[in-house]
């Protein structure tokens, strides 16, 4: 055995004794996390849970439907809001746009907004204006902006500045150099960018009702506490078969746009 | 040795790539298929692998049906068969000696290979594989930080740490630039020449061909037109393989004398 | 005056003038069918914008009744907040470790089992339809109160968003050294190991990274349903109005998410 390969599985071996430690101590360290789980044990099993549930309790199935739609009607008035409001901080967040500091100002904001959880934002806003699917509007709109702000600064960013040029080129001022030559680039993506979130906000809408803020999440908790499996086994096909067709519908217009 | 009986290959859509095609090869035999793209060069190559799945027809493999093998026996056959393809096929982001090495996983047992653990007889293997191709200082490099002819260099080695009866080569040289070409296909000879492993080379450079080829297999339009000795073989009869004149771009050109390029192979002097 | 290309550009006009009136206008179509979408919605809600205006002195009494947090109350805070990364880790980790599998069963230039296919992509599709939120709830009757149930919940809601992200990196890589290995005779895991993963673990990692910092926004609020970490704290002090309390668990929970963005940061930075 040369040198070299005496060199060289030297390396190797000690490079896998190294990895092996460290997996090791990852091992203990997720061991103690998985054993400090504390719980209070429940009556219930999962079988019985799930013997409950079926069959769904399909007679239900009118009012999940009103529930339901109530939830779609919140997504889509609190993402076209997002989505609108979202564009003049997306231009304040792109540093081609505001350069580096004040970029980085409107990012943290929009940073605070993202990590604001939408129920949280939903229970101020059920005190401010009551129960009901308004405050979950504000809720995902408020929310939505943060994520939208984000990405449409990084879609600003990346624009072809050439198109930029040349209109400017032409002595038109910045209204119309937007108009013609930014917004063109610029506006499938924030739509697709806002159908993605859309895709999220209606999943976030079944939620919000948990505390108030309409929609089928409150029939929902009410049924879980009342342990009526059948009647939530329907919801969740319904919540299943609603989001899984959005989706569709949303990808294929997202793959229309770009 | 190698033999085929009547393979044919339908391609969906029509296209008949190999027609009834019936030859022999001996071991050790250096062979040169030559034929215009699409001619079934390829398909020819990787129906020895059954990379390709003939559609009807027998190939022999030291006289066992390899048609009919599934499974881990498939994957037996193949082990001791080494390939070269034209995109060098290597993973960019592992190291030289990782792709080497993978060359052995025919033969090694997966919980070996899913914890990267090869014997040491393994790598030291691939060490000297490296050093039959020159290249061994780029052991622990990124295969991606290395030039054309250096990753095909890898890939040969790769083909040999399988140790293996044959070696196939589809179309090693399109890649690269002249001068590195002809660098590959000496080491492929001498590879042949030394460690007697039978080689089957797709080219479409004509005077490759003839350079280095003891054998020359022609094909057109999946038919076999020629097999013969490469010293019968001059332009005319390149021109019926071909079905037509032959151009300038059927040559690779840049001849490189012999003992320059194994200074300049030595120390990556060139860029490829 | 016309010239030729002004003639074929009429042309064009008059081919473009036959097409059907959907097709002429698809933009404007699309926008009559959103401004319908968007009006019934929006009537349906029953929205009211004076009760917004009105409500803005309520919202102001509540955060003026949450200023100052009560700062006595956060070292009390501090092992609900473990807790709560404690569900977050557990969480993306496992989520992660289901995902590996499923979703290269769920790529098809990997899986060429039609079955295995369809039935990964139905399990990934049917798990990514439901909010974290929910899963909790969901959780919370089979596991009882606490982590267990949030981070059960966070594994299968990391588990939907992995796949989604990865399934893509997959079905984008090079299949050449996936060729390669399949000619070596290596079989299928130690194929993935050597040929796919090397390819695709810096997306993966980012997509682990990524969901790390979704799940830590999360998992503060999955104890509004029983799930564990400082949501339940914060379910408990906002139902006894003691709002400063309240103030500092938010706050609190702001910090960490601070915190673990930049570890994050960091981390993926000395990745890639």
């Amino acid at each position: 055995m040369s040198d070299l390969q005496a060199q060289i599985i030297g390396k190797l071996r000690g490079g896998i004794y190294k990895r092996g430690f460290l997996l090791a101590l990852i091992v203990v360290f997720y061991v103690l996390l998985i054993t400090n789980l504390e719980y209070v044990p429940t009556r219930l099993s999962a079988m019985s849970i799930i013997k409950s549930a079926f069959p769904p309790d399909w007679s239900y199935a009118g009012s999940v439907f009103k529930g339901m739609m109530e939830s779609i009607n919140m997504a889509v008035v609190g993402t076209v809001m997002a989505a609108v409001l979202a564009i003049p901080f997306g231009f304040l967040a792109a540093f081609t746009v505001t350069g580096k500091k004040g970029s980085q100002l409107t990012k943290t904001l929009l940073n605070a907004d993202r990590s604001f959880p939408e129920l949280l934002l939903a229970i101020i806003f059920v005190r401010a204006v009551g129960l009901g699917p308004f405050a979950g509007v504000l809720a995902l709109g408020l929310h939505s902006i943060g994520t939208l702000g984000k990405l449409y600064s990084e879609v600003v960013e990346a624009i072809d500045p050439n198109p930029v040029e040349g209109v400017r080129a032409t002595g038109a001022n910045s209204v119309a150099t937007t108009w013609f030559a930014v917004l063109p680039q610029v506006l499938p993506e924030f739509v697709s960018y806002a159908l993605y979130r859309f895709e999220i906000n209606v999943r976030a809408a079944t939620v919000l009702g948990f505390v108030g803020a309409g929609g089928i999440g409150k029939p929902l908790i009410l049924n879980i506490s009342y342990r009526n499996w059948d009647k939530v086994a329907m919801i969740m096909i319904v919540i299943v078969v609603a989001v899984t067709l959005i989706d569709a519908i949303s990808g294929w217009l997202r793959s229309k746009l770009v | 040795m190698i033999r085929l009986e009547n393979v044919t290959k339908n391609f969906p859509g029509g296209v008949q790539a190999l027609k009834d095609v019936t030859v022999e090869i001996e071991d050790g035999d250096f062979v040169v298929i030559v034929g215009m793209s699409g001619a079934g060069k390829s398909t020819m190559l990787r129906c020895i692998n059954r990379l390709v799945e003939p559609t009807s027809g027998l190939i022999y493999i030291d006289g066992v049906d390899i048609t009919k093998v599934r499974g881990n026996d498939l994957r037996k056959v193949r082990a001791k068969i080494g390939m070269i393809f034209q995109t060098f096929n290597l993973v960019k982001r592992s190291s030289v000696l990782k792709n080497v090495l993978s060359g052995r996983l025919g033969r090694t047992p997966t919980w070996r290979a899913l914890l990267g653990l090869f014997p040491e007889s393994d790598i030291e293997l691939a060490i000297e594989c490296l050093d039959k191709v020159e290249i061994r200082d780029k052991a622990l490099v990124r295969a991606d930080q290395l030039s054309g002819g250096q990753q095909q260099r890898v890939s040969i080695a790769r083909a040999l740490c399988q140790e293996p009866d044959i070696i196939l080569a589809d179309e090693p040289v399109a890649s690269l630039d002249p001068p590195t070409s002809h660098v590959v296909m000496r080491d492929l000879k001498r590879i042949n020449r030394e460690l007697g492993i039978t080689t089957l080379v797709n080219l479409h450079f004509i005077d490759l061909a003839t350079e280095y080829a003891d054998r020359i297999i022609g094909l057109r339009e999946g038919e076999l037109v020629f097999d013969g000795p490469a010293s019968e073989v001059d332009e005319k009869t390149f021109a019926e393989i071909y079905g037509r004149p032959i151009r300038e771009d059927d040559l690779r050109g840049g001849v490189v004398e012999d003992s320059s390029t194994d200074e300049l192979a030595g120390s990556g002097a060139y860029s490829d | 005056m016309l010239t030729v290309t002004s003639r074929s550009t009429l042309a064009e006009m008059k081919a473009q003038q036959n097409k059907g009136l959907l097709a002429r206008h698809p933009w404007h179509f699309a926008l009559l069918v959103f401004a319908l979408v968007y009006g019934w919605s929006f009537m349906k809600l029953e929205v009211d914008p004076i009760m917004f205006l009105k409500g803005f002195p309520q919202m102001g009494g509540l955060l003026r009744r949450m200023w100052p947090p009560d700062w006595a109350y956060i070292p009390a805070m501090i092992g609900p907040l473990a807790e709560t990364a404690q569900m977050a880790l557990l969480g993306t980790t496992f989520g992660g470790i289901l995902a590996v599998p499923t979703v290269l069963m769920a790529a098809r230039n990997v899986n060429s089992n039609r079955g295995i296919y369809l039935a990964a992509r139905t399990v990934m599709n049917f798990i990514r339809t439901m909010p974290d939120i929910l899963l909790a709830a969901l959780f919370v009757p089979v596991l009882g109160v606490g982590p267990l149930a949030g981070a059960a919940a966070l594994t299968l809601f990391s588990f939907g968003i992995i796949c989604k992200l990865s399934s893509e990196s997959i079905e984008a890589i090079d299949p050449g050294p996936l060729e390669a290995m399949d000619a070596v005779g290596s079989g299928k895991l130690s194929q993935i190991a050597f040929a796919v993963v090397p390819q695709i673990l810096p997306q993966f990692t980012a997509h682990v990274l990524y969901v790390l910092e979704i799940n830590v926004r999360v998992a503060g609020i999955l104890g509004m349903v029983g799930a564990g970490g400082i949501g339940m704290w914060l379910n408990t002090s906002m139902a006894l109005f003691q709002y400063r309390k309240a103030a500092a668990i938010i706050l609190m929970f702001f910090v960490s998410v601070m915190l673990i963005d930049y570890a994050s940061r960091k981390l993926r930075e000395r990745l890639i």
